[in-house]
């Protein structure tokens, strides 16, 4: 049978505030456990929440760049649970009027097809405390820092066929977030976590199989490889005369399996109810536009522009546009060179390469962009040729000159132009080659073009690298086939 | 809507409230059930085309700039805690 995939996911982005979503507490990471956990925080009797203007417009940002309804009324509610690590004994939370509305994101797959993943809505809420279960003599350590940090949930629609559309839909989310600056979206600090739910159907069947819901997935890869074990799993399952049961699953990356969270016997019950602590969030059509005012230009805008106006290929256009460091990094380089496809190649060949290597952000590339611009520079007005480049772009990575102009003057990488002096150099590597030459003579004119090579080598040589290597070829070509 | 025993003791589960007998859970199921009487009256009242009230004030939510204002007072809050370790607050052991 041909089964159809079914995935929809639920994202939660920790908002890069100062404070947290109901008191001024600070919310930077890494502090002294319990430091940045305040009365309001700790649900101390007799306190009020007071919501954070700067959550608010993040989440409306965020609705904006997914074109999505912002409705002039939202609510806040408790969801009820117990567990340690949830003071209040409630999450405040939104349901039934969330901040965002309907949206829709575009991702783009491999083979640069396009689809469009609704999203349901996005509502904002508090993330709960850490629980640490070690080497307490049998008690649970808690730590409040992160309680009442601001997160945004953003939900989407069931249409994702595939974990690759599943990876491309994070991904996008991903861009967009730390596109507007709302979240780092660093993932290994649990700025973003991912819940996935994944079903099965036969393929042309309407309703939806049932799902199971793979709970707090931290990493892009880890959201693939969780996906495919449980499609596989569910599959065979239901192959074998088995029946999915809708379950919170767990992924595991060093078994690299999911597993059943022991499930208790009755179903979740939150008893949602509207908040008494808080009052309706109004917002007026004036706000919304103020925050539209600010948007940045986003992935699949700036990814198009690349495309269509600066005439970049498909894929360049994606990888320069994935991250706005990188977009940046790109942009700038541009400014100073003028040439769109040189300053792609030059971004995505040697920086990127140098970059991955010794495992650098392009936010902290010790080769400035304006360094790049001007090297490229170089190149375009026949300055140098690519070889001396290369050494310039490894000059400048090193700190050894502070402009591409200056390594060039210092270390004498001007390129020969001057067809007297390269002819030369030629006259002197044939006059002290006179085996090869006899061979290159002696052979088929189709074998000439590859040992042509040894000669060029030759002259460049000699030149130290500065002879421009058409030029060599040619003159090359005359004085041996002439003679 | 009749309230019955299991009801009582699934809702004092997710309240975490302790009931000390069966005669204390009936008691419950008779308060509850008034209760749900008087909701019952209340459904009657026609609503259609009504908005759902979520707060009884006539006034909306007031916004905090975000700004750290609040300063570290971790030893007067553990100071009440029953029982605390290297700034953790120690509860009985919970695993999932």
């Amino acid at each position: 049978m041909q089964w159809e995939t079914v995935i929809g996911l639920e994202v939660h982005v920790q908002l890069a505030t100062q404070s947290k979503i109901f008191s001024g507490a600070s919310t930077a990471f890494g502090a002294e456990p319990n430091t940045q956990a305040c009365a309001i925080d700790l649900g101390l009797p007799g306190v009020l929440p007071v919501l954070n203007e700067g959550a608010v417009a993040m989440a409306v940002q965020f609705g904006l760049a997914i074109n999505a309804e912002i409705p002039e009324t939202s609510l806040f509610e408790r969801k009820n649970y117990f567990y340690p690590d949830l003071p209040k004994g409630y999450q405040t939370s939104q349901m039934a009027q969330p901040i965002v509305g309907k949206g829709e994101v575009e991702i783009v797959l491999d083979d640069d097809v396009r689809k469009r993943i609704r999203i349901h809505h996005a509502h904002l809420e508090e993330d709960a405390g850490k629980s640490l279960h070690e080497d307490f003599h049998g008690m649970s350590g808690i730590d409040l820092n992160r309680a009442g940090t601001p997160l945004l949930e953003i939900v989407s629609e069931p249409d994702m066929r595939s974990a690759k559309e599943a990876v491309a839909y994070i991904r996008a989310i991903h861009a967009i977030v730390t596109y507007l600056g709302i979240s780092d979206g660093n993932m290994a600090e649990g700025s973003m976590r991912c819940d996935v739910n994944v079903s099965v159907r036969p393929k042309g069947q309407e309703t939806l199989g049932t799902r199971a819901e793979i709970k707090n997935v931290n990493s892009f890869r880890f959201v693939e490889r969780a996906i495919e074990f449980e499609v596989e799993r569910q599959i065979e399952l239901i192959e074998d005369g088995g029946k999915v049961v809708q379950e919170t699953r767990l992924y595991d990356p060093d078994q690299d399996e999911t597993r059943s969270m022991r499930t208790k016997e009755e179903a979740n019950d939150y008893r949602y109810f509207p908040c008494p602590d808080l009052l309706p969030v109004m917002l007026d059509e004036a706000y919304i536009e103020h925050q539209r005012s600010t948007l940045p230009e986003l992935p699949t805008e700036k990814r198009n522009r690349f495309e269509t106006s600066l005439g970049l290929s498909t894929y360049d256009a994606g990888v320069l546009s994935s991250t706005r460091p990188m977009a940046e990094y790109f942009e700038a380089v541009l400014a100073v060179c003028g040439d769109a496809k040189q300053a792609a190649n030059w971004v995505q060949g040697e920086l990127s390469g140098h970059l991955n290597r010794e495992n650098i952000d392009i936010s902290n590339s010790p080769v400035t962009p304006e360094q790049l611009g001007g090297l490229i520079s170089r190149v375009l007005d026949d300055t140098i040729n690519g070889k001396a480049a290369k050494q310039v772009f490894a000059a400048l990575w090193n700190n050894e000159g502070a402009s591409a102009d200056e390594i060039i003057d210092a270390r004498g990488l001007k390129q020969v132009t001057d067809t007297g002096a390269i002819e030369a150099m030629i006259d002197q590597v044939i006059a002290d080659s006179p085996v090869q030459v006899a061979q290159y003579r002696e052979a088929d004119p189709e074998k000439r073009g590859k040992m042509i090579g040894y000669f060029v080598g030759q002259v460049m040589k000699a030149s130290r690298g500065t002879a421009n290597p058409q030029q060599v070829n040619g003159l090359l070509k005359q004085k041996l086939d002439d003679a | 809507m009749a309230i019955e025993h299991a009801d009582v003791l699934r809702a004092a589960h997710l309240a975490r409230l302790g009931l000390n007998s069966d005669a204390e859970a009936a008691g419950y199921v008779d308060d509850l059930t008034r209760i749900l009487e008087m909701v019952d009256r209340l459904q009657a009242v026609d609503t259609d085309g009504v908005a759902p009230l979520s707060h009884p004030l006539d006034a909306t939510q007031r916004l905090r700039p975000d700004e750290v204002t609040e300063t570290n007072q971790r030893e007067a809050f553990q100071a009440c805690a029953p029982e605390t370790a290297d700034g953790l607050y120690l509860v009985p052991r919970v695993v999932e």
